[in-house]
């Protein structure tokens, strides 16, 4: 007898029975589609995280203006200015240090044509772009000559970009920055967001000088709100933090026993702590995936089991009739691998639709990986293939006879 | 050299899971059944007929004793080759029926033709043709336990009789039917052993039943106590 109608009648028999037909495929469908949605969430905040911490930079130390008790990292929220552009020249001048981006921020409505936009002007000095890796796409950057005479020349982030120009070039335009003509020096490539949800394109650039003097009118000429520092390697952020620390203490003036006037960040370690947390939530939503594969598997294991006694005396009658041994282990394998296979489909569907639903509904990213997949699949159609096919390989052992007494 | 057609000697069987002490279900059986006769088995509640039944039928292997079909020993035989002569040779006949209750009639009678390796479309006339023998015409599609004993029984034997067999071994055939359709069924057994010559072996508790066959073999604590000419004692 061939294959074709072992085939044909493995179909049939699953089309007959379409109760344990049904239940076997939803305990697969369960299994396969939780394994996919959960590691498709995860891996998609996992990436998420991963993307903002190296679009931070690398190997970076933050200083703050004024002294913030040990906590939340909030990037100027320093009120008093403490800091100089002199500290960051001398910050610059460490062992430990690479590079020193000081950054002088404010808010501004900014305008083009008849599109306007409020957005994040930050005054920087050449290194920034470097220290936080945001390099320039198209035009220039901003050059010593732009601090010394303190220009009026911006560079802009990919959102902004977006809200002032339609179609236009902006590099060489002229936009106004809280009303003050600057020209459009280059634009930044798109950066994404940063780790606590900022979309990071949506800020200008311009000469720190320019800010300080110009833009943001300040009462303490060359003071800083915060600089990057950039160390020399990953290993020597707590080298470079110790040593600024102590540079600038040197620097203010402050007595032994009282407190700094400035607060340093490793952004390493809290980039490490983001990346960790979204690796645990990441094991935790894959653990939720197992869990349901396996309450999916035990559903496929119960429905085989229990339609054992059925399929027993099934495999008497047809042995009793001239099945052959391996016509009847064809039948059934075929049947479980039949299964499995459209189960399987079915829950990798589900799962990749659910994702995308959650990932839309909760404005997260979703990743999916083949490999995932795969297992999920292999896992469950193991339990399907093994729990259908063995008792029927026992059943086939037997004797006829005792197979159609089975109780 | 081709041998009888069914040859036993000195069969015996003991089941492995009877309870110690007891004695075997079947012991020192001889006997041979010649092509085109019509036999019955009887004896009382556990005297082995079963047991003989399977084991000719080749659903079960003897623990004694040799078992020769067509002068071949079965005892050589592989497990394909065993499903071979149930496909090819033989048909069943069970008291439950025995039918796959979740497809139609007409695939349990065309089943034994998917086995066999018939094509499709052959088997399907062939199944037609059987039902119409057994006048079930018209019930072809129907699910088994939508239809009567009767009529399941009759499937049964048009299932029994897809591939031609040359022996169909009937266990209590009519043993869950009513008297009415138990002469029918018998009717058609008498019918098949005379219009088409083949054997049949069928056990049965009724002398009425009995009668129908022409010679009869008794059992009696697993030994045959007699074998010959249908006795029609009691018959008026
Ligand atoms: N699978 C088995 N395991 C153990 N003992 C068995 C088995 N089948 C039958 N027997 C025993 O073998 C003996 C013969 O049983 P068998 O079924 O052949 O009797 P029978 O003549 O067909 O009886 P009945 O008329 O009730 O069908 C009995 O004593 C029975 O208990
Ligand atoms: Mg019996």
């Amino acid at each position: 007898m061939n294959v074709g109608s072992i085939l044909r009648e493995a179909a049939r028999s699953l089309g007959a029975n379409k109760l344990r037909t049904g239940l076997t495929m939803l305990g697969m469908v369960i299994g396969v589609a939780a394994v996919v949605l959960m590691l498709a969430v995860g891996t998609g905040a996992q990436n998420q995280v991963n993307r903002a911490v190296s679009s931070m930079g690398s190997n970076l130390l933050v200083i703050l203006s004024g002294s913030t008790s040990a906590g939340t990292l909030r990037m100027g929220s320093g009120n008093a200015p403490t800091l100089t552009t002199g500290d960051a020249e001398a910050i610059a001048r460490l062992p430990t240090v690479q590079a020193v981006a000081p950054t002088f921020p404010g808010g501004a409505q900014v305008a083009y044509g008849i599109n306007n936009w409020g957005t994040q002007v930050l005054g920087v000095t050449p290194e920034y772009t470097s220290v936080r890796d945001w390099p320039v796409e198209a035009g220039d950057a901003i050059s010593e000559t732009d601090i010394r005479s303190a220009t009026r020349v911006a560079l802009l982030g990919a959102t902004v970009v977006e809200k002032l120009f339609d179609t236009e070039d902006p590099v060489g335009k002229t936009i106004r920055i809280r009303g003050q003509p600057f020209q459009v020096l280059g634009i930044l490539k798109k950066k994404g967001q940063s780790l606590d949800g900022r979309d990071q394109d949506d800020s200008i650039l311009v000469p720190i000088t320019t800010a300080q003097s110009k833009l943001f009118g300040n009462r303490f000429p060359g003071t800083v709100r915060f600089m990057f520092v950039q160390a020399v390697s990953q290993s020597a952020t707590s080298a470079a933090e110790h040593d600024i620390t102590l540079l600038l203490r040197q620097r203010h003036r402050i007595q032994p026993d009282a407190d700094d006037d400035f607060t340093v960040r490793n952004l390493t370690q809290v980039a490490e702590a983001a990346s960790q947390t979204a690796r645990i939530l990441s094991l935790m939503l894959g653990a939720i995936g197992s869990i349901s594969l396996v309450v999916g598997g035990i559903g496929i294991m119960n429905i085989m089991l229990v339609s054992v006694t059925e399929r027993t005396r099934e495999i008497g009658i047809r042995m009793a009739i001239g099945a052959r041994q391996r016509d009847v282990l064809l039948q059934f394998l075929l049947e479980a691998l039949m299964i499995c296979i459209v189960g399987g489909l079915i829950g990798i569907a589900f799962g990749v639709a659910g994702a995308y639903a959650v990932g839309k509904a909760m404005q997260i990213e979703v990743a999916f990986s083949a490999s995932v997949m795969l297992i999920a699949f292999a896992v469950s159609a193991a339990t399907g293939i093994f729990f259908g096919f063995w008792p029927a390989r026992r059943a086939a052992s037997l004797r006829p006879v005792e197979a159609l007494r089975y109780e | 050299m081709a041998g009888r057609f069914i040859e036993v000697e000195n069969l015996g069987k003991q089941y492995e899971t009877s309870v110690p002490g007891t004695p075997p279900a079947l012991q020192s059986v001889t006997l041979a059944i010649e092509q085109g006769e019509f036999v019955a088995v009887m004896g009382p509640s556990g005297s082995g007929k079963s047991t003989f039944m399977n084991i000719v039928g080749l659903l079960d292997a003897p623990t004694d004793g040799a078992y020769r079909l067509n002068g071949e020993d079965v005892a050589g035989f592989s497990t394909d080759e065993l499903a071979h002569v149930r496909n090819r040779v033989f048909g069943f006949v069970f008291q439950g029926f025995n039918l796959l209750k979740r497809i139609t009639a007409a695939e349990n009678v065309a089943l034994p033709m998917v086995y066999s390796g018939t094509a499709g479309a052959e088997r399907r006339r062939r199944a037609q043709e059987l039902l119409d023998k057994m006048g079930l015409g018209a019930y072809g599609s129907a699910m088994p336990n939508r239809l009567s004993g009767g009529q399941q029984q009759r499937v049964a034997i048009a299932r029994a009789l897809a591939n031609r067999p040359q022996l169909i071994l009937a266990d209590e055939p009519t043993g869950n039917l009513d008297t009415q359709t138990s002469e029918d069924i018998m009717g058609l057994f008498t019918e098949l052993n005379r219009e088409t010559g083949v054997t049949i072996l069928l056990v049965t508790h009724e002398n009425d039943i009995a009668r129908y066959a022409n010679r009869l073999i008794r059992f009696k604590d697993g030994r045959v106590v007699h074998d010959g000419a249908v006795v029609h004692e009691g018959a008026a």
